[in-house]
């Protein structure tokens, strides 16, 4: 039992410093690909056919095939090219890091247009023509009446694709990025104790889930407090809106 | 050699073992996804049963596989089945290293990880049906066992459909992850082929188009499966 617990405290600190790694990975990819996403969503929103095929062919190639393949293709895939090798752009794509935070940005950014195109097309046309009519340009009538309108519906759709993202994290470690799987490989190649490390390594990865469920679900309650209903229990709503 | 030759069927062409190892894919999929339905099933019954224990074991299970990364729950069975093996051995009195195939393990980590998605289809669709039609069914006299073959399971098949082709995608997709256990699938033979020719991007772009085949035809059954399931369904226009 001693050496069990000496164990699993040894490989929780080994671990835990994979952490910052994987929560770098999540977060700079989710920024990039979200500012992707939405340059996506609005050529698909555009109706024009020359900005919306781009678009939908994007979108269907990198939904259709496997993230691995996505980061492989960059990281071994690029070298081929030998005009790429001699570009300023050569230090960066040599990097393992750089190459699966790509990857994962191009990938969310695929997944993430159609959250983004859902929440655009959820605000009802009636706030739009009423903030026309009031005199609103476009971009004030955006700024001030879709985006807001369409952050808040895309919450719940976007917390699930970071969700995917933090776990998405765990396939640099293929190309030698040392994030927590990475980690949690090596040690199990090391010590043969693949249960308690495997304990371990899912047990950061829930915690960090936990964290940005929650934390949406906060973000939810903060942007939509019309449907607070302070009088009705929790459970309630839950059952109701099954 | 340009690309047409590398990816051809000729003699130096890496065309039969790529499109091999795309079947390879295929069975590893259908096997992980045929598990996953199973489990999905039986995970699905549990969270509906009336004894808490049953209940939560079903709702760990469940949130514990889809808030990991597939990755780790394929080296937790590719190291850990044959820890627990060695030790079956060791009780058996028989001594020496024993492996499962990479196949096996491969087929079970994807079934097990899936199962837990296809759970939370399955009871979506059970919860959608209308609750009047069950009451109806027991009003009947009909027992649970009836009820369910004759009203739940019809309804909730259909109902469970597009969820169950989402989950045939993840699958699909996670089938690529078997290549860091060294199953030859698509993915490990892009590999092969591009660690011995020296041309990556060639071999995993030609990958990547087959993995888009199979998800666009795959998505185009269960479109028509959809259809199919929703015949005699009343739409409001």
């Amino acid at each position: 039992m001693g050496d069990f617990l000496t164990f699993m405290a040894v490989s929780l600190t080994t671990l835990l410093r994979g952490v910052p790694l994987t929560l770098q990975l999540a977060l700079l990819s989710v920024v990039t690909g979200g500012i992707l996403a939405f340059a996506l969503a609005f050529m698909r929103l555009s109706n024009r056919v020359w900005l919306d095929y781009p678009a939908r062919a994007y979108i269907f190639v990198f939904r259709g095939t496997p993230l691995l393949v996505q980061i492989y293709l960059i990281y071994y895939g690029l070298g081929q090219f030998t005009g790429l090798r001699a570009s300023f752009l050569w230090p960066f794509l040599r990097e393992a890091y750089w190459c699966a935070m790509l990857a994962l940005a191009l990938n969310t950014a695929a997944y993430s247009a159609e959250v983004v195109r859902g929440g655009l097309l959820s605000v009802p046309s009636g706030q739009i023509e009423a903030a026309r009519s009031c005199g609103m340009s476009h971009w004030l009538t955006f700024r001030r009446i879709t985006l807001p309108l369409a952050l808040r519906q895309m919450l719940p759709g976007y917390s699930n694709e970071i969700i995917l993202m933090v776990k998405s994290t765990a396939l640099a470690s293929t190309i030698t990025v040392m994030e927590v799987t990475g980690l949690a490989a090596k040690l199990i190649s090391q010590s043969y104790r693949p249960v308690e490390v495997f304990v371990c390594a899912g047990a950061i990865y829930l915690v960090i889930n936990f964290a940005v469920a929650r934390g949406f679900t906060l973000l939810e309650r903060r942007f939509s407090p019309e449907r607070q209903r302070p009088h009705v229990q929790p459970n309630q709503i839950e059952e109701s809106r099954v | 050699m340009d690309y047409l030759t590398l990816m051809g069927f000729g003699p130096d062409g890496w065309g039969w073992s790529m499109l091999r190892a795309a079947a390879m894919t295929l069975s590893v999929a259908i096997g992980g996804y045929v598990i996953g339905v199973v489990l999905g099933c039986i995970a699905a019954a549990a969270s509906f049963s009336g004894l808490v224990p049953v209940r939560s074991v079903a709702g760990a299970y469940s949130t514990v596989m889809r808030g990991v990364p597939d990755i780790l729950v394929i080296y937790l069975f590719y190291f850990g089945s044959g820890q627990f093996l060695a030790a079956l051995a060791d009780l058996a009195g028989h001594d020496g290293f024993i492996t499962i195939p990479a196949f096996v393990v491969g087929i079970l980590a994807i079934g097990v990880v899936s199962g837990a998605y296809q759970m939370q289809v399955f009871r979506g669709a059970v919860l959608a049906l209308n609750k009047g039609e069950i009451e109806a069914g027991r009003a009947c006299g009909m027992g649970p066992a009836l009820l369910f073959r004759r009203v739940v399971m019809p309804q909730a098949l259909r109902f469970a459909v597009p969820g169950a082709g989402n989950v045939w995608q993840l699958v699909l997709k996670e089938s690529a992850l078997i290549s860091v256990i060294g199953l030859v699938e698509l993915m490990r033979q892009a590999q092969i082929g591009a660690g011995s020719t020296r041309q990556p991007f060639s071999f995993f772009l030609t990958a990547a188009a087959l993995y888009l085949l199979i998800t666009a035809a795959s998505g185009r059954i269960f479109a028509w499966l959809e259809l199919r399931a929703m015949r005699g369904v009343r739409r409001a226009a």
